[in-house]
């Protein structure tokens, strides 16, 4: 082919250069708008997911509910474990989506989002967000089950919008730590193994289950650097009406959130190498 | 003031660990011009599409798309190009539609101009009518095109275009070439793409540069570069003339995965 040339008959369109406090809410949009619409069509994987958290409240909660082995004063045991859940099911589904990063590594799809202008931290961030809005629609399921099950719900509309936000940065924090470790193992195999070996620990050195005032000493201190319990902490004040610390509880979320997310953006150069 | 090249590099030189991937590569596309990069698997025709795409950095040499280097002017660099990968890259999960719409708003398409935009887009590429099916229910050609109209939400000056007919059938292969031959004609968009097929080559590009080793062998019009070699030559045989001895020795594992894997989702 050697035609020369034609004159421009398109004129270009010249993208505006944009700051970064308009980027970002952009990105976050963007990414959350695009995961409501692969929910939207399959819906199939909200209900599978359903299943583990229903266990849990079914069996485990209403089990211990009877036995009253696990002192929650004046809340009954199914009422004490329902925020642990809430914030375990959006866990399950953040602690993998590093494998959804390196899927996209893989099929070429994370290239071409590099080569949009959008800031690596910005990119990190929109997908924190979509892990986070999915965990968000898990975790109303999880609420209706609850209802269902006849736990104490505070259904001041406030308070559980608030909840579903903190299960948003919750979850949006536990998939930059599973995009962190995608950028530095590189493989699916070796993060799901991780991801596997951390989950338990996780969900087990929090208070999830059980107050913190009945683990052993050094699970104490693990459990006070684990996000999971202040997510599940503010979850019981916001849900139950429990007295707590939302104003630190959130601060703790929010701090690991950005932390998370700058080590993952610094990560993601390595990762589409 | 003239204006700038749509492609100037000069002296790449990158190292993958042991492996010396670029070797000096230096080249100039001209704007409005159709450049191939040819070559084996594991010639540097990938890394050096990387490199002006803005997702690698050289050890040596510098990259300037329309006058901006890609490294201290990587955003504004994303703001003028189109990039299409090697690998089938466009998301199954999603509608046609969707995934135009988010490359739109990746590129900060004005919101008035958004659905437009998009329409247009997909028109372009002849996907309007299939833009509200989910794209696992695409043929191989259908993703390919999809995946231009991506890359032109964004009405990129350069469009940058990593093998774009691997794995696909002849026919498809000939309506992707139809595409981005009407691209140019309506609106003198440059295109940088890399290619195995010799016939492509012929078919779509001003100029074409044949990579091997990581060095740029011979440069030249695909008419040039065969009456070079004799009066009956093809491209194939200018291929073979400077590459054709060593082409078992060449490609990376990663290359050929990666090829297999976008052969393998195309059927």
């Amino acid at each position: 082919m050697s035609a020369a040339p034609a004159a421009p008959r398109v004129a270009w369109a010249e993208a505006p250069a944009t700051h970064w406090w308009r980027v970002l809410p952009s990105r976050l949009v963007t990414f959350c708008v695009i995961e409501l619409y692969r929910i939207r069509h399959d819906q199939s994987e909200l209900f599978t997911r359903a299943i583990q958290p229903a266990l849990w409240l079914l069996i485990f909660g209403e089990t211990f509910t009877r036995l009253r082995v696990i002192p929650t004063g004046n809340l009954p045991y199914l009422d004490y474990m329902a925020p642990g859940i809430i914030a375990q099911s959006g866990l399950f589904i953040a602690i993998f989506y590093g494998i959804m990063l390196i899927w996209e590594r893989d099929a070429g799809i994370l290239s071409k989002l590099l080569a949009t202008p959008t800031p690596r931290v910005a990119l990190v961030a929109g997908k924190a967000f979509a892990a986070g809005i999915r965990a968000a629609v898990q975790a109303v399921m999880v609420f209706a089950l609850s209802a269902i099950l006849r736990v104490g719900v505070d259904w001041n509309p406030v308070h559980l919008l608030a909840a579903v936000l903190i299960v948003m940065v919750g979850s949006a924090f536990f998939s930059t730590l599973s995009m962190t470790i995608a950028g530095v193992v590189l493989s699916r195999e070796r993060l799901m193994g991780i991801g596997q070996a951390i989950t338990m620990p996780l969900f087990f050195a929090s208070n999830a289950l059980y107050p913190v005032h009945l683990m052993p000493g050094w699970l104490q201190v693990l459990s006070v650097c684990n996000p999971l319990s202040y997510e599940v902490d503010a979850l019981r004040s916001l849900i139950l009406g429990t007295p707590g610390n939302l104003a630190l509880d959130a601060g703790v979320l929010g701090a690991a959130l950005v932390a998370g997310v700058l080590a993952s953006a610094a990560l993601l150069d390595r990762l589409a190498r | 003031m003239s204006t700038p090249a749509a492609v100037e590099c000069a002296g790449l030189r990158h190292r993958f660990g042991q492996v010396l991937a670029l070797d000096g590569v230096g080249f100039e596309v001209g704007a409005g011009e159709v450049f191939g990069l040819l070559g084996p698997n594991g010639a540097g025709k990938t890394t050096t599409i990387r490199v002006l795409a803005t997702l690698l950095h050289p050890d040596e040499g510098s990259a300037h798309v329309f006058g901006l280097n890609v490294r201290s002017r990587a955003m504004d660099v994303r703001r003028s190009i189109g990039y299409v990968p090697q690998q089938l890259s466009a998301d199954a999960q999603l509608t046609g539609r969707e995934n135009v719409w988010l490359f739109a708003r990746l590129f900060d398409v004005p919101r008035p101009q958004l659905g437009r935009r998009v329409d247009e887009a997909l028109v372009q590429m002849g996907l309007d009518v299939a833009a509200g099916r989910l794209v696992k229910t695409y043929s191989g050609g259908m993703v390919r095109r999809l995946e231009l109209a991506q890359a032109l939400v964004n009405r990129p000056r350069l469009l940058i275009l990593d093998e774009p007919t691997i794995g696909l059938d002849p026919v498809a292969r000939a309506n992707v070439w139809e595409r981005v031959q009407a691209l140019r004609e309506q609106n003198g968009m440059t295109v940088l793409l890399t290619t195995h097929y010799m016939e492509e080559a012929d078919q779509l590009c001003d100029r074409v540069a044949l990579m091997h080793a990581g060095r740029i062998v011979a440069e030249g019009s695909p008419a040039s570069l065969c009456r070079s070699l004799g009066p009956d030559a093809t491209l194939d045989d200018v291929f073979r003339h400077y590459t054709g001895s060593l082409l078992e020795e060449e490609g990376s594992f990663r290359d050929v995965r990666s090829t297999r894997r976008t052969a393998r989702r195309l059927g």
